[in-house]
């Protein structure tokens, strides 16, 4: 069992260059948020209120302003494949095929050839893809794309595993039978989860725990338990499980707490 | 003498060519087609030129004539080498000044796109080397290298070296920050980032690099060989042009134009088989 831990966290950027000399912008005040291994956080704010640069701040690709950031008490050092990240335009490398972008991160340890293909196939046949190995990434639609991402970031064997909207780009039937299939694959991994998204129903259905972040400056709002998505693992329909009226009564509770954040922000 | 009656059907033009236009957009003639007529008339117009002698012979042979002078270039050669031999030693200069090119330009490319130092040292030099024509540094190198095969390859690869040095450090600078930094996530070291993620993204630009470098690299090369070489296509032409035989210039001429799309047209060939990503993204 592994915690990811924000405590006190703020980020500013600095100025950009040639903007007038702008002030630095506070984007995230003061985050306290933790993940442990058997938990999906899911995170939900509109855009430009900092979710991605918080993700950022977990994989390690920014460096906090102050406060800090540890893995069961530890500060993370940069990027690392304990904490995986799987990114919303997938991010995959064009000149591999689907087989050698999953098999990457046993190249990247040494990893002999054979062997890491054989692991990346066993993958591949976890994410329902078992004959697309030797498909270009141009050859997969964005539902495959996403699952070879996923499947690559398992690879890593991760402590984490950071998802940045790795739906978001998806249709809305593949949407949904990609979220039951995330939630499948992270409890099969035993990774801890973070999961940003602005779909209020999508953080509900996946959420172990939804949090909610508002704008200018990013701060953690509001905070609320989902049991949600072990119906889902439990092989109920998500369509049964939205239609639920405890989920409808949640989902009406987060939108007004969104919705009132921004209220505030367009009041003053 | 038509100008008054251009003048006079001005407003008229508009209709007529976008009537005109109508039927043609919808079964275009094609380009392939045009062209062709276009040479088949510069050849015949040659042929009309020099067949009714509107030109001395001696400046403008006829076609015929010129074929024939490619013939025996083939079979017996010129100034004591084949065609062949001619163009075998030309062809080992440029591809000798790319290998060398290739070997000096991609690493230093690699420093300029990825260490503020390698940038610092190395941009004046590419800057100062980029705009000078070849041919000015020509004599600089035959006095450092002396008159041989170095000092002409030498001179090709400084020719190449820019185009190769640009494109690699332009598609070393280009590579996706999403693709740099799953790497990273995925637990690569800097080392592994550069060999893993960022070279692979930055061949689509090198190879274009590399063909760009072909083309300056033969325009070198014939100029080189102009001036300096005793074998070569170049030297060929110059030598055939100091005795007037003009048949031999304008078939070496000839065979200069079709290897240079012959290269280019490999060098296309290459970068789709290596790289049919670069399409794609
Ligand atoms: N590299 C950067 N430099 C300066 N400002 C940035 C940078 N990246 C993001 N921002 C700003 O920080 C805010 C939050 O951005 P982001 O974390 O991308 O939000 P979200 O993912 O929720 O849309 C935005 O106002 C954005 O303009
Ligand atoms: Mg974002």
């Amino acid at each position: 069992m592994s915690i990811l831990t924000f405590r006190n966290v703020s980020l500013r950027y600095p100025p950009r260059a040639g903007r007038g000399g702008a002030a630095e912008k506070l984007v995230l005040d003061g985050i306290n948020l933790q993940v442990a291994s058997d938990e999906l956080v899911a995170i939900i704010g509109r855009s430009g209120s900092g979710k991605t640069s918080l993700l950022n701040l977990a994989a390690g690709f920014l460096e906090p302003t102050s406060g800090s950031i540890t893995v069961d008490g530890v500060p993370i050092k940069g990027p690392n494949a304990d904490r995986a990240v799987v990114f919303q335009d997938d991010a995959l490398y064009p000149w591999l095929d689907a087989r050698d972008n999953i098999a990457l991160p046993f190249k990247l340890k040494g990893v002999p050839l054979a062997e890491r293909r054989e692991k990346a196939q066993q993958l591949l046949e976890r994410v329902g893809l078992a004959d697309a190995g030797d498909r270009r990434i141009w050859e997969l639609s964005g539902g495959m794309r996403q699952r070879v991402g996923i499947a690559r970031a398992l690879a890593a064997e991760p402590r984490f595993l950071l998802l940045d909207e790795p739906l978001g780009a998806l249709d809305a039937l593949t949407r949904t039978r990609m979220q039951a299939f995330l939630l499948r694959i992270k409890a099969e991994s035993g990774a801890g989860a973070l999961l940003i998204t602005h779909s209020i129903e999508e953080a509900l259905l996946l959420g172990t725990r939804v949090v909610v972040l508002s704008p200018n400056p990013g701060r953690l709002t509001a905070e609320i338990e989902a049991g949600f998505n072990a119906e889902v693992l439990n092989g109920t329909p998500v369509a049964t499980v939205k239609a639920s009226p405890l989920f409808k009564r949640m989902h009406a509770g987060l939108n007004g707490l969104i919705q009132s954040t921004t209220d505030e922000e367009l009041a003053a | 003498m038509t100008l008054s009656t251009d003048i006079e059907a001005l407003p008229q033009p508009v209709e007529t060519t976008t009537e005109a236009a109508l039927p043609r957009a919808s079964r275009p003639v094609p380009i392939a087609v045009i062209s062709t007529i276009t040479v088949v008339a510069i050849i015949g117009l040659w042929g009309l030129a020099s067949a009714y002698a509107l030109v001395s012979p001696v400046f403008l042979p006829s076609p015929r004539q010129v074929v024939i002078a490619l013939y025996n270039l083939v079979v017996t050669g010129f100034v004591d080498s084949t065609l062949a031999e001619h163009v075998g030693a030309s062809l080992y200069r440029i591809f000798g000044a790319l290998i060398a090119s290739i070997l000096i330009g991609i690493p230093a490319g690699i420093a300029i796109g990825t260490s503020r130092v390698g940038r610092g040292i190395l941009d004046p030099i590419v800057e100062f080397l980029r705009p000078l024509p070849p041919l000015a540094y020509l004599p600089l190198v035959i006095i450092w290298v002396g008159i041989g095969e170095a000092s002409k390859i030498t001179v090709i690869a400084l020719s190449m070296l820019p185009s190769i040095i640009l494109s690699t450090s332009a598609g070393v600078r280009g590579v996706s920050k999403d693709h740099v930094n799953a790497a990273r996530s995925l637990g690569a070291s800097k080392r592994q980032v550069l060999t893993e993620v960022v070279l692979p993204s930055a061949v689509p630009s090198i190879l274009t690099g590399i063909r760009i470098a072909l083309g300056a690299g033969w325009t070198t090369l014939v100029a080189a060989e102009l001036v300096a070489a005793t074998s070569g296509i170049g030297f060929m032409i110059q030598s055939a042009a100091q005795f007037l035989v003009t048949d031999i210039v304008i078939a070496g001429i000839i065979v200069i134009a079709l290897i240079a799309i012959l290269l280019e047209f490999i060098a296309r060939l290459i970068e789709r088989r290596l790289v049919p990503w670069a399409s794609h993204r």
